[in-house]
């Protein structure tokens, strides 16, 4: 890659304001650090995946209204979380939190786990329980 | 508190980068090129059972923490290395250090670190920053991926440092004890290469360096076919995110080690190192034209298999000239 092929296709997914160092050969062949403002391919790929995001946190939100799962799979979804990684935070196990998933067990939660998930998703109990 | 004067220097890669950071404050030069080279970064696996967020895993470089050693260990630098069992210990421990003048390196989540823009917060636990001072209860951060120093408050930072996962970095911090002020790279460098292009070489598993390229190749010939049209579009934006992701200086670190070459040629007096970064840049051109590709198969969604086939022979490509590459490499 050239200094002047650096790509700077910028998008507003890096708020505009961030550059990351790419490294280029300048006219007499020496490699250079030159700050790029992103690349299309990159841009498509990271797109991507948030949609992929927002899908996901869309769809169980459909499904936490209509009472089908509990809030703690949407606030999973919302915090980019996996079962395992959502597990390991409350420390639980992961048939656990599966279980916690089901709204009948949900409603039958101790305070005590209810702050657990409220904690490991950042939000309050009250948010925890009534999903916006 | 105190405020230490912290030479921030700007970085692709954010390990490498406090590497560089690091001991050129304690007066010992090094680029980050040349970190990156000593403690033999580049690498290629593609790992189809290692899957993150039901993504197979690809990487173009050397599993974290192992340039770190690697560098140490070769340049003859002690680091004083601490996990811990709980964030009240970590943040006291981490206070105590900088409070004593000494700028700490650190492994934390990329999710809690509110500086970076939300479209980068992936929950990536292996990123490394350097906290050099605290004032008015903020902490003094040289995030070296970023373009200047910044703060971070002391509950985010916390979270950072003590996120669960794998791999969970259990407030990891480090910092140097003894480092050497002048140090001859000539025998690293060799060590570096010479280590380099066994894994690139001679790993006897498919997964690993060049054969590596060839599996993921064979593998995304068969995406639309095997997974359907929805999730060969996330695979393959996921090898496009590690080739080309904030971090890696371009084609998937390529480019960072042809930097590395260029500059070892001049220290060793090997002119052929020179060359030979010529030809990684001309592989690197590849993998850029890969992901070009890549990219728009993505955008257009439109699954037919003559795209991926056409992605498979572009990688195959890639392969073939890291393959010759490597072997040139491996006889100097």
């Amino acid at each position: 890659m050239k200094k002047d092929e650096v790509p700077q296709d910028s998008d507003n997914l890096h708020e505009g304001s961030f550059k990351q160092i790419m490294y280029a050969v300048d006219n007499s062949g020496n490699y250079v650090q030159v700050q790029s403002s992103g690349w299309e391919p990159e841009n498509i790929a990271l797109t991507q995946a948030w949609e992929e995001v927002n899908e996901k946190v869309a769809a169980a939100k459909v499904l936490v209204q209509s009472g089908e799962i509990s809030p703690i799979a949407y606030y999973m979804e919302k915090n980019l979380m996996d079962l395992a990684l959502l597990a390991n935070y409350v420390g639980k196990f992961q048939w656990q939190v599966k279980r916690h998933m089901k709204p009948a067990v949900f409603r039958r939660l101790s305070d005590k786990m209810l702050q657990r998930y409220a904690d490991a998703f950042k939000i309050s109990k009250d948010d925890l329980l009534h999903i916006k | 508190m105190n405020n230490h004067q912290f030479r921030h220097t700007q970085t692709a890669h954010c390990e490498s980068g406090v590497i560089s950071n690091l001991l050129g404050h304690h007066g010992l030069k090094i680029s980050e090129p040349m970190a990156f080279g000593i403690g033999a970064g580049i690498f290629f696996a593609h790992l189809p059972f290692v899957k993150v967020n039901g993504v197979p895993g690809t990487t173009y470089r050397i599993w974290p923490g192992a340039i770190f050693q690697r560098v140490c260990k070769r340049l003859g630098v002690k680091m004083e290395t601490a996990k811990f069992s709980s964030p009240e210990k970590g943040m006291a421990a981490l206070d105590r250090v900088v409070a004593g003048g000494s700028p700490v390196g650190l492994l934390s989540s990329v999710y809690y670190l509110p500086y970076f823009p939300p479209s980068y917060r992936f929950h990536f636990n292996a990123h490394n920053l350097v906290v050099y001072g605290k004032r008015d209860d903020q902490y003094l951060v040289s995030d070296p991926v970023m373009d200047t120093v910044t703060e971070i408050d002391p509950d985010s930072l916390a979270q950072a440092r003590f996120a669960k996962g794998f791999p969970a970095p259990k407030g990891k911090m480090y910092y140097p004890v003894h480092v050497p002020g002048k140090a001859s790279f000539e025998k690293p460098i060799k060590e570096g290469i010479a280590q380099t292009c066994h894994y690139m070489l001679k790993i006897p598993f498919p997964m690993f360096g060049v054969k590596g390229i060839r599996f993921l190749a064979n593998r995304v010939k068969d995406y639309p076919e095997k997974v359907g049209e929805r999730k060969s579009a996330l695979y393959l934006g996921n090898v496009i995110r590690m080739q080309e992701e904030i971090g890696t200086g371009g084609a998937g670190f390529r480019f960072v080690y042809a930097a590395f070459l260029q500059e070892s040629a001049v220290l060793l007096n090997k002119p052929e190192l020179s060359r030979l970064a010529t030809e990684l840049t001309q592989a690197g051109d590849l993998w850029r034209n890969f992901a070009f590709s890549a990219g728009r198969v993505c955008k257009s969604r439109s699954a037919n298999n003559v795209s991926y086939k056409e992605l498979s022979e572009m990688l195959i490509q890639c392969a073939a000239a890291e393959e010759t590459f490597f072997k040139k490499l491996a006889k100097i």
